[in-house]
């Protein structure tokens, strides 16, 4: 089980207020459906890149959702994310093949040059740090993907020099 | 004839750089005003020499591999403009033997007969490549359930998701239980950490999967079809989409299809959430249905009460790739390859340190020796081979003395591992196997939904003792610790994950006995992998006294002066390996 994920952090008072309108259009579409819950947490995710508590709240008032429910749904899928994201997720593949590849040492690299821990978020909030079981390109062993973009024959140097790039151009 | 250009952009292809170069091309096809038809394919299954790139002109077939935005201008000089093909970059054509002719030529192309020869996201291409005739042939010939079911009963297929079930039965339980409402399920979960068949599949010929299942439910009488896809996979979802729109505009989903009274059928694509365990039937429909993806207790099945407490069937992914094919040329055409108990052809992920990573297809009965030295090309840098994992997860190592072992459900159950999926990693000698058994039961550790304690403290427990064996605190009576817990486990747990969670591990110890125990009495690791039990040292004949290592070694430990031999004190190495990766004379040693 996922422990890890459940517990929750104490920074959860620095969050920032989202606009949670924008889930208006979703909760009318699927208000009332057979199996909403999921879609209706993965679109809410979509908006913010996590489920704001405040979220939460509205679907039980707006959708009717019990708390209960989509609390234990959203800690129970490894997909969904109860605190705040990097704009950049960096998603390091330690699927078997990876694994044999030395997929480690991209995560201790990339840890090194962030500074910060596998699940953590740079201080200027543009780097999150995740580990994924399999993207699906295994023969491109060891892998990682960031946003859409998948990146394979990795090692620590390359990895870190991807990060670089981007947050390069970031700044430009 | 115009000349064609087609770009494989596979996931795998993209992530190797075919998006960029697939650009370039249109770039120069651009300026250049060249007359030239640029489209695009998916994975032909060549993993190790993407980017594919494909010229197709009147004198004949040219299939380039490795083509970057470095020599994509090359070729494009070369080839398009003059007219002369770099015959050091083909791998395959129809005129003379490429690098890698041999590759396809081993294999037997049923599932994925599509795969890499058209677009996937034109339904024409697919409907010229024999896409829908099997449903048309049971429309106009008058085919009855039945008829559909005595054919893929015929074929001896077994379900391709792991559990080897026969579809054909399958097919007909779900038929038997009457009810107004059915639904057919796409198992595309693909779980296994290591394997990308189903991936390939649904992004190079989504088609073949949707006739499959429209062909399963004519069969079986479903009303309704999903295709649960896990979230990882977002270029099979689009693909997908886009499949499933054109096959409705095309009147091959909808009412009354291909003019078969009373047969209606939608398909939509439902979106994983990120659990392993949901890839085994009742907790995917759980998931489907909205909650929290936990298994229950079988029967009733859910041929019998599936979804929405409604008949259902579900398929795996390679499964219903297979179904156009049986139903179109016969269940003789696919069952006169395979083995007795076995039929058919099977596709199998090859990764990890095998020199031809991609997708292979062989008829059932291949021995690993064949797959993995004839089509794979034996071990990178000419290792030595170990083993090689078969079923992920659930599955186990093979050792090299089993290597002729054949690929069908069988044999393979026999040695402790299982079929599984078809991912198929392979181990050199630098993999530590007391690291693998660690490394896959962190995963079911992980994944275990926590329903039955065995699974949910059992893979706990064993995993704490596998980590610390790992950390040089083995003690005796660990391995017979971890056998008696995976005994336990095996019987106390409800679902395939927790009753196969032990197999990494006694597979492991039944072949690698020697290494537990390396790792254990004498806290060495034979394969120089788990970090704590490395000892480094300083080869005073090599040494130059350069120094580099001891400024490096973060804790100080290395001393000696300059022009001097150094010394690394034992007492302060933490193991990094910092020092003799930076070392440019070779004058450290591990053991
Ligand atoms: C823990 C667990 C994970 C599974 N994961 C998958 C999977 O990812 N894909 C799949 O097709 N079947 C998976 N299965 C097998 C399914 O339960 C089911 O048997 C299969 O989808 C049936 O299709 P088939 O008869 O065509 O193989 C899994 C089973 C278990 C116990
Ligand atoms: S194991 Fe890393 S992509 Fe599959």
């Amino acid at each position: 089980m996922r422990v890890k994920r459940i517990s929750l952090k104490d920074k959860q008072e620095q969050q920032e207020a989202e606009n949670l309108s924008l889930m208006n259009p979703m909760i009318e579409e699927y208000r009332g459906k057979k199996g909403n819950l999921i879609p209706l947490l993965q679109g809410v995710q979509t908006l913010f890149g996590y489920i704001p508590h405040e979220a939460f709240l509205k679907l039980h008032d707006e959708a009717g959702l019990k708390l209960a429910d989509m609390y234990g749904v959203a800690t129970f899928y490894a997909q969904f994310r109860l605190n705040p994201v990097g704009k950049h997720i960096i998603k390091v593949c330690h699927g078997t093949a990876c694994h044999v590849q030395n997929a480690m040492k991209l995560t201790e690299a990339l840890m090194e040059s962030l500074k910060i821990k596998d699940g953590e978020t740079t201080e200027d909030n543009l780097f999150t740090l995740e580990s994924v079981a399999c993207l699906g390109c295994c023969s491109l062993a060891p892998v990682m993907m960031i946003g859409e973009e998948t990146y394979g024959k990795l090692d620590g140097k390359k990895s870190v020099k991807i990060i670089k790039e981007i947050r390069l151009s970031e700044k430009n | 004839m115009k000349t064609k250009i087609i770009v494989g952009l596979g996931s795998c292809g993209i992530a190797a750089g075919a998006g960029k170069v697939y650009n370039m091309i249109k770039q120069l096809v651009e300026v250049d005003k060249l007359d030239i038809e640029l489209k695009q394919t998916s994975c032909i299954g060549m993993c190790y020499r993407e980017p594919l790139v494909e010229v197709i002109d009147n004198t004949g077939r040219y299939l380039y591999g490795d083509i970057t935005i470095d020599n994509v201008t090359e070729l494009m000089d070369r080839h398009i403009e003059n007219g002369e093909p770099i015959r050091e970059l083909v791998v395959e054509s129809d005129l003379f033997r490429g690098s890698e002719q041999g590759y396809s030529e081993g294999q037997v192309k049923i599932a994925l007969r599509n795969c890499g020869y058209m677009d996937p996201e034109s339904i024409e291409e697919a409907e010229d490549r024999k896409a829908y005739k099997a449903i048309r042939m049971v429309a106009e010939d008058k085919l009855s359930q039945d008829d559909v079911i005595k054919s893929v009963l015929e074929s001896g297929i077994r379900g391709r998701g792991g559990g080897g079930f026969s579809t054909g039965l399958k097919w007909r339980f779900a038929n038997n239980n009457k009810s107004d409402t059915k639904y057919i399920i796409c198992n595309a979960d693909e779980g296994d950490p290591g394997a990308f068949m189903d991936r390939s599949l649904l992004e190079g010929d989504p088609h073949a999967i949707i006739e499959g299942m429209i062909l399963g439910a004519y069969a079986i009488g479903a009303t309704g079809g999903i295709i649960y896809c896990r979230a990882e996979y977002p270029l099979a979802i689009k693909r997908l989409n886009i499949a499933l729109h054109q096959a409705r505009e095309k009147g091959y989903l909808g009412n009354n299809i291909m003019g078969i009274k009373g047969f209606n059928l939608d398909i939509y694509v439902k979106e994983g959430a990120g659990a392993f365990v949901c890839g085994e039937e009742t907790a995917l429909i759980a998931s489907v249905e909205g909650e929290r993806g936990m298994p229950r207790k079988r029967p009733p099945f859910p041929a019998e009460s599936g979804l929405w407490k409604k008949p259902t069937n579900i398929n795996n992914v390679e499964t219903f790739a297979n179904i156009p094919y049986i139903v179109l040329n016969g269940g003789d055409a696919y069952n006169k390859y395979g083995t007795v108990k076995s039929k058919g052809t099977k596709v199998f992920a090859l990764t990890g340190k095998i020199k031809h990573g991609g997708l292979v297809e062989v008829p059932m009965g291949f021995s690993i020796r064949e797959i993995i030295f004839g089509l794979g090309g034996g071990i990178q840098d000419d290792k030595k081979f170990k083993a090689v994992q078969l079923g992920g997860p659930s599955g186990g190592c093979i050792p090299e003395h089993l290597i002729d072992t054949a690929v069908d459900y069988d044999s393979v159950n026999a040695t402790g591992a299982i079929m599984g999926s078809g991912g198929m990693v392979v181990m050199d000698e630098t993999t530590c196997m007391v690291d693998m058994a660690r490394f896959f039961l962190n995963f079911t550790q992980e994944e275990s939904c926590g329903k039955c304690t065995f699974c949910r403290i059992g893979t706990k427990r064993m995993l704490e003792i596998l980590t610390r064996i790992t950390e040089g605190k083995g003690e005796d009576g660990d391995i017979e610790k971890l056998e008696e817990l995976s005994e336990q486990i095996k019987d106390g747990s409800l679902c395939g994950l927790g009753q196969t969670a032990p197999n990494p591990v006694l597979t492991t110890i039944r072949y690698f006995r020697d290494e537990y125990e390396a790792h254990i009495n004498d806290k060495k690791c034979p394969a120089k992998h788990c970090k704590a039990l490395l000892t480094y040292e300083i080869i005073p004949d090599m040494c130059t006294g350069c120094t580099v290592c001891a400024v490096k070694c973060p804790t100080d430990t290395i001393s000696g002066k300059r022009k001097e031999i150094h010394f690394i004190h034992q007492e302060g190495c933490i193991q990094c390996g910092e020092c003799f990766s930076r070392c440019n004379f070779d004058a450290i040693k591990v053991y």
